[in-house]
């Protein structure tokens, strides 16, 4: 039999169709991968038995009819989505022994259309990272691996980007057919560059953050990773809802994605923002982004440059809402109703031991730097002034779209995967210069998809960002299918 | 603008997080370091501009003002480091 790890999402609903295998097979292919990959640290609980169990289930739907969207299909979740009855960490000390009693809607809907749940991943702790080094349960490893110049491999462990970093070395790994990431300034969108997977952040409202532990609330957004453009579409027709128990959820129908991809993109509008050819862009990414161009030219597109002047002023802002939302969603920890606690002198002296031992030194720092921007005398100075920068950053992609653009496309990342410990130094802010394409996508609200469009001169994957206008993530499966279809799929060589 | 370490120990206590007389100094390195990035803004003027407050337009979602969940004390208490008769037992508060 073939390796049913090597499956898509689209072949392996075609295989469970047909009944060439079962949902338990399919499971079970992917069970044995994962314990055979433990050397990468993707995974903070698998859960087995659990995922015999509703394979079982999808196997008994199948036989009666009555299979779902995802039916069988096997998924990981990043650890930040409750689940019933399964641990959920967020990669943290502090919810290190958090048990939910009830299931986030992004994860039910999953379960509601047949996927079968293989485990929980790793992330930066909270969320807040972007190489997954930031988890308390150790930097996870990217399937990839840089090659030297003389073809050789380089044995030097990479990060898988973050903070999805467990869902994208799963995927990339092939240790699951797709995963739950979530993205609130690159999180999904970074780890798919760094791991030559597609991952997509949905317009913001698209998909529920009811149940998904909060990092920054109105930048936070729910979205999958996947190996092809089909299966990220396939998932998030599933991901998305509109949900009551989430103000910001947005109510329109959520229509069939999985019916873009493939359409003809002739007469689209492509916009190539001017700003983001930063000084000293790397040639390889200029090089990435111009046949990006080029493929969607030769598909029938038109292209034409813009401008979103404010560009330079979107990670600033971002750190300083970030970190203000994290301030007060962060407050709920505080090891009285669940969580870890430590014992202090009284009362208060308890919520600082807790929080102190629970959280690791970059929660810390984002919890007291949103806590300084909120604070008497400088909320205006730094908060206030971050949400008028953030209108700026949206009208920039409002006046674009509204001079007839369909979509922009952009690099993802400055750079290629870089290695453990490569820039995890002691200034907090060259990290963050990782987010650089990412962040306004989040700040303005906007859909956001990440498909690979090339290697480096390491022969590591580079991902090609489509960004579109609100709730218009059926032109980016379009556009992302015809990078792919030029670009191809890419797998890193086994040797975990 | 640049903190001191006198801050430092204001904002730990306002965040709820203990700090380590040694841990003061790195973390006014690092705060100040972040505060220098985001100083950047000082040169964009945005008088004239609203700030943003809902990230799509919409209205505030309503509902009955009825109760929809919950009888499940067990539950809530589950998670808890400490409880008894499904209270949440937490250190000494009043003298």
């Amino acid at each position: 039999m073939t390796d049913l790890t090597k499956l898509t999402i689209a072949d392996a609903r075609a295989g469970l169709a047909n009944r060439t295998f079962s949902a338990a097979e399919l499971t079970e292919a992917h069970i044995s991968a994962i314990e055979g990959a433990r050397a990468l640290n993707a995974f903070v609980t698998e859960t087995p038995e659990k995922a015999r169990e509703m394979a079982a289930a999808s196997d008994a739907r199948i036989a009666s009819g009555n299979a779902g969207r995802l039916e069988g299909i096997p998924l990981a979740v990043k650890d930040l989505f409750c689940t019933d009855g399964i641990k959920t960490t967020a990669s943290s000390k502090i919810l290190s022994n958090f048990v939910p009693s009830y299931e986030s809607t992004v994860t039910a809907n999953l379960w509601h259309d047949g996927a079968v749940l293989l485990g929980k991943v790793s992330c930066d702790e909270f969320a807040m990272g972007g190489s997954n080094e930031a988890s308390a349960f150790g930097p996870v490893i990217n399937p990839w691996q840089r090659l030297k110049a003389d073809g050789s491999i380089d044995p030097t462990p990479l990060v898988p980007g973050g903070s999805s970093g467990g869902s994208s070395a799963a995927v990339a790994a092939h240790l699951c057919l797709g995963a739950a990431g979530t993205d609130t300034g690159g999180s999904i969108r970074q780890p798919a560059a760094f791991t030559g997977t597609v991952g997509i952040k949905p317009t913001y409202g698209r998909c529920s953050r009811w149940g998904v532990v909060a990092y920054a609330s109105s930048l936070d957004q729910a979205g999958p990773i996947a190996r092809t453009v089909r299966d990220a579409a396939i998932l998030l027709t599933s991901f998305a809802s509109v949900d009551a128990k989430d103000t910001t959820s947005v109510d329109m129908p959520v229509p069939d994605y999985e019916a873009s991809v493939g359409k003809s993109v002739k007469g689209l509008t492509i916009g190539i923002p001017r700003e983001y050819r930063l000084e000293g862009l790397s040639p390889e990414i200029a090089k990435l982004w111009d046949d990006g161009i080029a493929w969607l030219k030769d598909a029938g597109a038109n292209v034409r440059e813009i401008t979103l002047p404010h560009t330079p002023y979107a990670l600033p802002a971002y750190y300083i809402i970030a970190t203000a939302e994290a301030s007060s969603n962060l407050a709920r920890y505080d090891g009285i109703r669940y969580g870890l606690r430590k014992r202090g002198e009284d009362i208060v002296d308890t919520y600082e031991q807790s929080r102190a031992a629970g959280f690791g030194p970059e929660v810390r720092r984002r919890i007291m730097l949103g806590t300084y921007v909120l604070s008497a005398g400088y909320y205006d100075a730094y908060y206030l002034k971050a949400q008028k920068v953030r209108t700026l950053i949206a009208r920039d992609f409002a006046d674009a779209f509204a001079s007839g653009v369909d979509a922009v496309l952009a690099p993802a990342t400055p750079s290629p995967a870089f290695g453990i410990g490569e820039i995890s130094g002691a200034d907090p802010v060259e990290m963050y210069l990782q987010d650089v394409f990412t962040v306004t996508v989040n700040l303005a609200g906007l859909p956001g998809m990440v498909v690979p469009g090339g290697k480096s001169s390491t022969g590591l994957p580079l991902g090609l960002q489509l960004i579109g206008r609100p709730f218009g993530e059926e032109a980016l499966f379009q556009l992302g299918q015809v990078i792919e279809d030029a670009a191809g799929t890419m797998s890193a060589r086994k040797w975990w | 603008m640049s903190v001191d370490s006198a801050t430092i120990v204001r904002v730990a206590h306002l965040a709820r997080i203990a700090v380590a007389p040694e841990e003061v100094a790195r973390l006014e390195a690092e705060f100040n370091s972040m505060l220098g990035f985001v100083e950047q803004l000082s040169g964009l003027d945005v008088s004239d501009v609203e700030p943003m407050t809902s990230v799509r337009p919409m209205q505030m979602k309503m509902r009955e003002d009825v109760v929809t969940d919950g009888g499940y004390p067990a539950r809530i208490v589950a998670n808890a480091p400490a409880s008894e008769d499904d209270f949440f037992v937490v250190p000494k508060v009043v003298e």
